[in-house]
Formats: structure tokens, sequence, C-alpha cells
């Protein structure tokens, strides 16, 4: 694992959750806003599913950076079947998502952030950030598997980012109004935060179509990162 | 016998051709001008949807979102087009045209001065496309028209400071990779600013004084300020005084780096 990619797979979450969750805990108290745990674990279940997003994007600069270097032709001679490429650069990008969620929850559970999820809605929330980083991951290694250089990086994060930043962030979706109230309804990842929020206060609201939602852009985002291989491998060849 | 005289170019004419070298590979780039622009404006269209239940905060200093949340446009801009003029500098080190340069008679103040003008250009761009979706987004220009040349005049200055830190990196390091690994450190200081909140209304002691500490809260509330108060000396003063400050001290910097480089293999 590339160190200043790991680093940076945790420093951000930490640099979100600090700025939200020091420089917006005023909305906490905006009429209409409910949420038992307090404001730091809203913004926690958004941060947490973020975090696993950023090990996944930044699992495909891993990738194009193979690329850059000739690494990845040498790999293509190395096996003869491509999937299990694709699932070596996926396990990377989980685990270094694993990694950077337990210390992000150390750091706010040391912040003194409230939680009442037990056993079952941890391993949930477990499955939720494996899930995301899969995503993540097969998307960002499909648009390396096209662009082979580093340079396709923007192409990689910034729609992850859209579709994050298109969840209810900073307030619930019962606060939010205009296009963005009406997007976040047709965006699946909503439910996962909803679901990663709500799992946080004990209950498993949204958690059951946050994680179907999520086996569907899984099966899409597999399918999108093998083509890519395909495309790769012809032409290395 | 008769010989061609060689003359050597003049300074402005160094300059003029260095900056158009560094503005057609700006212009090549997309990570140079669409992701600055591209990026920043994404966000400010989610943020102005998105932070709407902050106008409800009892104090908040403006009754559009778009007023408040258009600053950080304008610094993030600013970052990732400040690390892609880093970037190209990197990589002119790099390949070893700073110092093939340095064999023509080229000053390396001409050089740092063509890489400031072609993400100069770029802030004028960002600063208009950013004035432009701000309107849009309902926000008012409370200075006016001067207003909006001293806004877009702040995108510029505060363009060219980030290149400079960038700079300044690249020089010393002489690596690209280092100088795109400023891009979290820099996102640090965007994010532990005013630029979510203002500080006066930040609940958090120590984010606070976090904010209160860090220069980009002043750039942040230099260019608030012409939206929301129209026009505050104070908050100009210091967010102008404190980018110009950093732009001449990292800029000589560099130079000193730049003239180094000569001399080392």
């Amino acid at each position: 694992m590339s160190p200043p990619f790991f680093i940076i797979t945790m420093l951000f979450p930490l640099i979100f959750l600090a700025a939200f969750s020091g420089a917006l805990s005023p909305l906490f108290y905006v009429e209409g806003f409910s949420y038992s745990q307090g404001y730091t674990a809203f913004v926690y279940g958004f941060i947490i599913l973020q975090a696993a997003a950023f090990g996944g994007i930044f699992t495909g600069y891993s990738t194009a950076r193979d690329f850059d270097i000739g690494f990845a032709s040498r790999l293509f001679l190395a096996t003869p079947r491509r999937a299990p490429i694709i699932a070596g650069y996926v396990g990377v990008a989980v685990i270094r998502s694993l990694i950077a969620a337990m210390v992000l929850t150390v750091a706010v559970l040391v912040g003194g952030m409230k939680s009442r999820a037990g056993f079952t809605q941890d391993a949930l929330l477990v499955a939720m950030i494996v899930v995301v980083a899969m995503i993540a991951s097969l998307w960002a290694c499909g648009v390396a598997m096209r662009i082979r250089a580093t340079r396709g990086g923007p192409l990689m994060y910034t729609p992850i980012l859209v579709v994050l930043f298109s969840t209810p962030v900073y307030v619930p979706s019962n606060l939010l109004r205009g296009w963005l109230g009406t997007v976040i309804h047709w965006n699946p990842m909503t439910y996962m935060v909803e679901g990663a929020r709500s799992l946080l206060a004990g209950a498993d609201h949204a958690v059951g179509r946050g994680l179907g939602y999520g086996a569907v852009l899984l099966a899409l985002a597999l399918v999108w990162a093998l083509l890519g291989v395909r495309q790769a491998e012809r032409s290395t060849w | 016998m008769a010989f061609a005289v060689r003359r050597r170019p003049s300074p402005p004419a160094q300059f003029r051709d260095l900056t158009l070298r560094a503005i057609r590979s700006t212009a090549h780039g997309g990570d140079a001008i669409a992701l600055p622009i591209v990026f920043p404006l994404l966000i400010f269209a989610i943020n102005i949807e998105a932070l709407e239940s902050i106008l409800l905060v009892s104090g908040f200093p403006t009754g559009h979102v778009a007023d408040f949340a258009v600053a950080l446009t304008f610094l993030q801009g600013a970052l990732f087009s400040g690390i892609a003029c880093a970037s190209r500098m990197a990589s002119d080190i790099e390949s070893g045209f700073i110092k093939r340069i340095a064999l023509a008679p080229v000053s390396m103040p001409v050089v740092l001065g063509a890489r400031f003008s072609s993400v100069a250009l770029v802030g004028v761009l960002q600063g208009v496309c950013y004035l432009g979706a701000s309107l849009v987004g309902g926000a008012t220009v409370a200075a006016g028209l001067g207003g909006v040349f001293v806004i877009v005049g702040l995108a510029i200055l505060f363009n060219v400071t980030f290149a400079s830190v960038g700079i300044l990196l690249a020089v010393r390091t002489r690596s690209g990779e280092a100088v795109q690994s400023l891009f979290p450190v820099f996102f640090v200081f965007i994010m532990l600013s005013s630029a979510l909140m203002p500080r006066n209304l930040i609940e958090a002691g120590w984010f606070r004084d976090v904010a209160k500490s860090n220069a980009v809260t002043y750039m942040l509330e230099a260019i608030r300020s012409l939206f929301i108060r129209g026009w505050n000396a104070q908050a100009l003063e210091l967010g102008a005084g404190l980018a110009v400050g950093i732009l001449c001290l990292t800029a000589l910097l560099s130079l000193r780096g730049m003239r180094r480089l000569m001399v080392t293999p």
C-alpha cells in the first residue's frame, strides 16, 4: 500500500469529520432536525461511508500508477485470468477502508460520540463500509483500466463525490428542499447513509434498502471494471 | 566578413514567450482549467441547497446561502489551479527544462512570473464563472460593480498565492508527486476555517480557535464581505494582506531555490 495514499485515506475523513462536527453543530438545533445521537454521530454516519469511498478511489490511483510505471503490463503476463487482478485491487481497497474506518471510529468515540449500535448493527455497518469500498474501487479501477494513466484521477473521484454529496450530508432529508430534495430520493447512496445513521441509533431503518441498492451498484460496478480490464488487455498487446 | 549578431531578447519578450508557453501547457491539461472551474461549481450547486437550513441558525449574517457559500468556491478553485500550476513547474524541473533555460539569458524571476501569469489568467476565468454562478444562485454583491472587480482581483491573488506555495515545494522536492501530496494539506487549511459557518456562530471552542489562527479564514472572509457587507476595509486588508505576505515569502524562497537548482546536479 502506498504510504501517501494510505495516509490520505485516513486523513480526509478525519478532516471532514472535524470540519462538519466542529463548524456545523448549530444545525442540530434547527427546527425539524431530529436525531437522537447528536450531530457528531449524524455526520459520522456519512463520513464513515465517505472514508470507504476514498479507500476505493485511491486504489484506482494505485491502479493507474501501475500502468504509468509499466507494472500493469507485466501483471497481465503473470496471470491468464483477469478477474483475480481486479479482486486484488478491490481487496486492497477494502483493507484500506476498514483501517480508515477503525481510526475514524476510535477518534469519534474518544471525542465522546454517542452510539446505541449493538453487535448486529456494528456488523451491518461494517458490511456497508465493505460494499461502498468495493463499489468505489471497482468504479475507479474501471476508469484506470480505460485511461491507463494517473491523469484519469478526476474522472475517478468526481462522480463518486457528486453522488456522495447528493445525499443528506449536513441535515436530515426532511429539511432538504429544491432539486436536491428530489435528487436524494433517487440516489441509492441516500439509503446507505440513512441506514448507517439508523444503525448508530440502534435501529435498522433503510438498512435493507441501502444494502439492496448497494448490491445492485456493486454488480454494475463489477461489470464496468471487468469490461475495463478487457479493454486494457487489448491495448496492452 | 559580416556576422549575424544574436541579440538577447528583452525581459518583456522573454516574459511574453514563457507566459505563452505556460498558458499553452495549462490549456492542454484538463486538470488546469476544467477541473478548477467545474468541480468547485458542482460543490457550490450542492451546498446552496444542502446548507439552506443554515439560514435558520440565529445570527446568520445573510438571507441567501449563495452569498456565504461562494467564498469556499473561490478558495477551492484557487487550490485546484494552484496545485495544477505547481505540478507543471515540477514537470519542468524533472524534465530538465529549468536547467536548460538557465543556459539561455533568461532570468529566474521571469520564469516564475510567467507561471504566475498563467495561473492568474485562470483566476480571471474562475472569478467570472464563480461570480456568474453565485448570481444565478441568488447571491448579490453588496459592494456593487467595484466589488465585482475586487472579487476577481482576489481570485487572481489567491490563485497565485496557492501556486506560489506549490512551486516552492516543487523547487525544494523536484517532484510532481510531492506537489500532488500538497492537496490534502491545503484541504485541511480550507476545511478547518470559517468555510462552512461564520466564526462567531461556531459552537466548538477548539474549532473557533483553529479557524481564528488560519490564514484561509481571512481570505474567505475578505471575499464574503464583498457579497454580504459591502466595503469592509479590515476584512479586505486582512485577507489580501495575508495572501500577499504568503506570496512574497514563498516567491522569494522559490527564486532562491531555483538559483540553487542551477548549481546542483
